[in-house]
């Protein structure tokens, strides 16, 4: 507005600093929204420098990039198209190859949860026949260790998957890209959080030969399923897509019963089917990151883009990739999750946080869709305000709002969309991750949930390593 | 000590249970607790940790389970009780506070249509948040200071670009449609727009206004550099003309600042001229141009400036009595002026017309370089002093927030006996100390007493700048004053009239 129009105006203002300006001016009766300011990068110098470079003599027009990149995000639609095999379909998936979660790591590097994972792993192949085997071979250099990410898929917690393992295949239509992720197999002692007991590693085989067939033939005479209106609903219903899948996985149950009950199997499996899915909330997780994963990798690769298209853990490192440096990864150590646990557990039996699970918060939706799932606040102890403050305060670090995914509480607000590295350095904002806790040793399963903080330096790495390469020196 | 309590059918969200199990876990005299519904698994847990198996007996996954491990039976029974209190407590309905927004953005959206943003950050980083506020089209008052002379010059001209107003840096006072930013006062709104580029030379001249029953329209600062500085040359000053011009309330438009380099004081004249509204401008220190400037008055001092504003002659004032009246009990050998200053256009209208009239008068602010005290900490022969210069405030608060610095020289300084005259100032208005007479009256009073105790008599002699809308009381302040033998003037000009013919007429004796 211009100044002859402000002298017109109601006087409206924003105040950063002193606080008691501020108090001056309401008292007179003025609206004043005082800003809760802070030193841009927590005033970090080099980092306040990156950003001033690539604001005022950029290489390229970022703001160009990322708006291809939020396009692409924000049109992707993922469809859940099958079932197969990971050795058949998943691309460069071969016998000797073990992918897990998170950024590359070595199996020195591993935490418990992954080692027991992969030692789960060998013996459900068959190239080992005990655990001592298993960890032997592991550390043999015989087996190669790639992340998920690096083959178009994605894994809960430990997120291992082998060769044989069936997985579903997810399509982004609008852009013809593919994704892959394992079956969830429950809670309680399972694979993902490092256990391989007899027990888990009969549930694998159950879920190879009965379950994914089974699923195979559902999803053939469904057709593709429409995940993004799935996951549209979710958020109606109280999920949040990552932390809390209860409806989700109801909503899958309700898609997959009618064509369940009409294949040619016996009642007994079929009810087994239908009792597995309904005793594991976390069902759908395993549906929900697969199809967030089509849709950020769709905006991966774009030159000169600060957009945000990875971020995981290993239960090591966390790690992120921006779309516009390629396959380069920026880690930091991973966190501890602050929450509650499960009867029986305390802090001390957490391992720091593992999974890539947060594709979920990378694509929009989790943690930064928390508002939508209330109930998950109690996780750390909060009010419903809360989830609504941590779904607001994602709006300031990312580009876009969902056309799709919205949120009651918030006016059927889009979900924030699009995490711009830029936007996490300079306001010194995280992004807001909900997860599962696994316990620290291999094989003991799930102890908690709550929120964790990535660790703020990946963040600054990969900002200090744009500015190096989109600014004119 | 163990036990259970089994509430049958009693289903909970199991997040509510691990919540309740920990606040059970922080009670005084709880070993450990464990709240949960009685699946197999938890069964299980609770016989592996030794419950007894008959508690434990016919419970199913419906059932609640609150087994709790204490030192005794009474600490036992007491967390069962606390455990059924917090099963039945309801919950206040949340009132989680609504986050304060950490960027612009973010306030925006709480505060649809803010026009304006105010801005006192270090000085390190309040040009990126003004830059910030221009790009969302937000008018900026930068209070801040330390900003580096290319940043005013990059800010102000992008401002210009975008015919948005950037007041500041190092802007202490506007007021924007009647409301007062950051150090100013309750004034009346009326027809008069100023644009000055010294904070508390808009106080002095929005309160006489005030005073002389008319109103201000605008208050718009400008920062120091703005006229001074030939490279930012009046960017703020000439928009904020231009502004004025085009405002159908103001009737009137009053310039205020201190000397400007003379390129920029030719563009203002001629922006004002161009205006073909009346204009009034006051450069301090300056003699009125003698120049044809169609339009353009030129005032003297901050009164004359407010009187031309508001069609009013300065009236001729008769000290004599008053003069005579404070000299009467002065000693032989008191003769300097010692002026002690919170405002530093203020102590620069003071310090240049003594010096006119005196010949010789020391200031940290003094241009001649012959009269700036060697210590700034110690007064010498006639001395203005402004203690809100640098010197003074690192460290500590501006002495309108905070009296002591004004306090602790005069104390330091009332055993000289060769001071005759005080003089000081009193700002009100926001921003100000709460009571700034009472806070300065105690040190008075006792230089008051000193130069009794010597056998002669220290004259005081203040003005205060505020409004009877100021939340400080302009007549409560006075009255304050008055009643501890302190000679009120009307204005700061005025008071400096007095102080002169005071030492003049002691140093006759």
């Amino acid at each position: 507005m211009s100044v002859a129009d402000l002298f017109q105006a109601e006087l409206k203002a924003v105040n950063l600093g002193l606080e008691s300006f501020a108090d001056n001016l309401r008292q007179r009766g003025v609206s004043v929204v005082q800003m809760d300011w802070r030193p841009p990068a927590g005033g970090n110098i080099a980092m306040i420098a990156a950003l001033d470079r690539l604001a005022l003599n950029p290489k390229i027009d970022i703001e160009a990039a990322n708006a291809k990149a939020v396009q692409r995000m924000l049109k992707g639609k993922p469809m859940l198209v099958g079932v197969g095999i990971a050795k058949d379909v998943v691309p460069g998936m071969r016998p000797d190859l073990i992918l897990h979660s998170g950024p590359p790591i070595t199996w020195a590097r591993m935490a418990g949860p992954m080692r027991g994972a992969v030692i789960g792993g060998l013996l459900y192949e068959g190239l080992a026949k005990t655990r001592e085997e298993a960890e032997a071979l592991a550390a043999s250099g015989k087996i190669t260790f790639e992340p998920c990410h690096h083959h178009g898929s994605v894994g809960p917690m430990a997120g291992i998957m082998t060769s044989k393992m069936p997985v579903w295949i997810f399509q982004n239509e609008t852009y013809g890209n593919y994704s892959y992720a394992t079956f969830n197999e429950g809670l309680g002692k399972v694979l993902r959080y490092g256990a391989f007991s007899a027990e888990v590693l009969d549930r694998l085989k159950w879920m190879e030969t009965d379950l994914a067939p089974v699923m195979k033939k559902v999803l053939a005479a469904h057709g593709p399923v429409d995940m993004r209106g799935i996951l549209a609903q979710v958020l109606q219903m109280g999920d949040e897509g990552h932390n809390r899948n209860r409806a989700g996985t109801s909503l899958m149950i309700r898609e997959f019963a009618p064509y369940l009950v009409m294949l040619d199997e016996p009642k007994e499996k079929i009810a087994k089917i239908l009792s597995f899915l309904h005793a594991n909330d976390h069902f759908f997780l395993n549906l929900s990151m697969p199809a967030c994963k089509c849709v950020v990798d769709a905006a991966a690769g774009i030159e000169g883009s600060t957009v945000i298209t990875t971020m995981a853990r290993n239960g090591t490192d966390f790690g992120i990739r921006l779309s516009g440096l390629g396959d380069q990864w920026f880690t930091g150590p991973a966190g501890i999750v602050e929450g509650l646990y499960l009867p029986g557990y305390t802090a001390a039996d957490a391992a720091p946080d593992i999974g890539d699970s947060v594709i979920t918060e990378t694509a929009g939706i989790g943690g930064f869709a928390m508002a939508a799932a209330p109930a998950i606040v109690q996780f750390v102890g909060g009010v419903p305000q809360d989830a609504i403050n941590f779904t607001k305060a994602m709006y300031e670090i990312t580009l876009a709002e969902s056309d799709f995914y919205k949120i009651p509480i918030l006016d059927f607000r889009g979900t924030p969309t699009a995490i711009d590295v830029r936007l996490v350095v300079e306001k010194s904002i995280l992004p807001v991750i909900n997860t599962g806790i696994a316990h620290k040793e291999p094989g003991v399963g799930m102890v908690g949930a709550g929120l964790v903080k990535p660790p703020e330096n990946c963040f600054q790495d990969a900002l200090a390593a744009f500015a190096e390469e989109y600014t004119a020196t | 000590m163990k036990k259970v309590l089994v509430k049958k059918d009693s289903y909970f969200d199991s997040v509510f249970l691990m919540l309740l199990s920990k606040e059970l876990k922080e009670g005084a005299r709880v070993t450990d607790s464990i709240v949960a519904m009685g699946t197999p698994m938890n069964l299980e847990l609770l016989a592996s940790l030794a419950y007894t198996a008959s508690d434990l007996a016919g419970i199913t996954p419906n059932d609640l389970i609150v087994a709790v491990d204490c030192p005794d039976l009474a600490a036992a029974d007491a967390a069962i009780t606390a455990a059924e209190a917090l099963l039945i407590r309801k919950k206040a309905p949340a009132e989680g506070a609504q986050a304060k927004p950490r960027s612009l953005g973010g306030a925006l959206e709480q505060l649809p249509g803010a026009n304006v943003a105010v801005i006192s950050l270090p000085g390190a980083y309040a040009a990126r948040e003004a830059r910030k506020a221009l790009e969302r089209g937000l008018h900026v008052m930068l209070f801040s200071d330390n900003v580096s002379l290319e940043d005013e010059i990059a800010l102000k001209t992008y401002a210009v670009s975008k015919g948005l107003l950037l007041m500041g840096p190092d802007c202490g006072t506007a007021i924007i449609n009647g409301q007062p930013l950051c150090f100013a006062n309750v004034v009346r709104r009326g027809p008069v727009g100023i644009v000055a580029a010294s904070g508390t030379g808009l106080q002095e001249v929005s309160c006489l206004v005030d005073r002389f029953g008319s109103g201000v329209s605008q208050g718009i600062g400008t920062g120091g550099r703005d006229l001074k500085n030939e490279k930012v040359g009046g960017l703020t000053m000439l928009s904020g003309i231009q502004a004025l011009a085009q405002d159908p309330i103001t009737k009137t438009i009053v310039v205020v600042s201190k000397p400007p380099a003379k390129a920029v004081a030719d563009k203002v004249v001629k922006a004002l001229m161009a205006t073909g509204k009346p204009c009034v401008v006051h450069f301090i220190g300056l003699e009125p141009a003698s120049q044809q400037t169609p339009g353009v008055r030129w005032a003297s001092n901050l009164e004359e400036a407010a009187r031309m504003a508001v069609g009013q002659e300065v009236p001729a004032f008769d000290v004599e009595a008053l003069v005579k009246r404070e000299t009467s009990g002065m000693a032989k050998g008191q003769k300097y002026l010692r002026g002690y200053y919170t405002g530093g256009t203020l102590a620069d209208e003071a310090w240049i017309l003594l010096h006119k009239l005196t010949g010789a008068v020391y200031s940290n602010n003094q241009t001649d370089p012959k009269f700036v005290p060697p210590d700034p900490n110690r007064s010498i022969g006639h001395t203005v002093v402004d203690l809100g210069d640098d010197v003074f405030t690192v460290g500590r608060p501006h002495p309108m927030i905070d009296p002591s610095t004004r306090t602790d020289r005069v104390d330091a300084e009332r055993g000289d006996a060769e001071i005759a005259v005080m003089l000081v100032d009193v700002v009100l208005g926001f921003g100000s100390h709460a009571d700034p007479a009472g806070a300065l009256i105690p040190s008075l009073l006792a230089a008051k007493e000193a130069a009794k105790k010597r056998g002669g008599y220290l004259s005081v002699v203040a003005s205060v700048t505020g409004t009877e809308g100021d939340y400080q009381g302009l007549a409560g302040q006075k009255a304050k004053l008055e009643a501890a033998g302190v000679v009120v003037m009307p204005s700061n000009y005025q008071a400096s009239v007095l102080a002169v013919k005071i030492v003049e007429k002691a140093s006759a004796k």
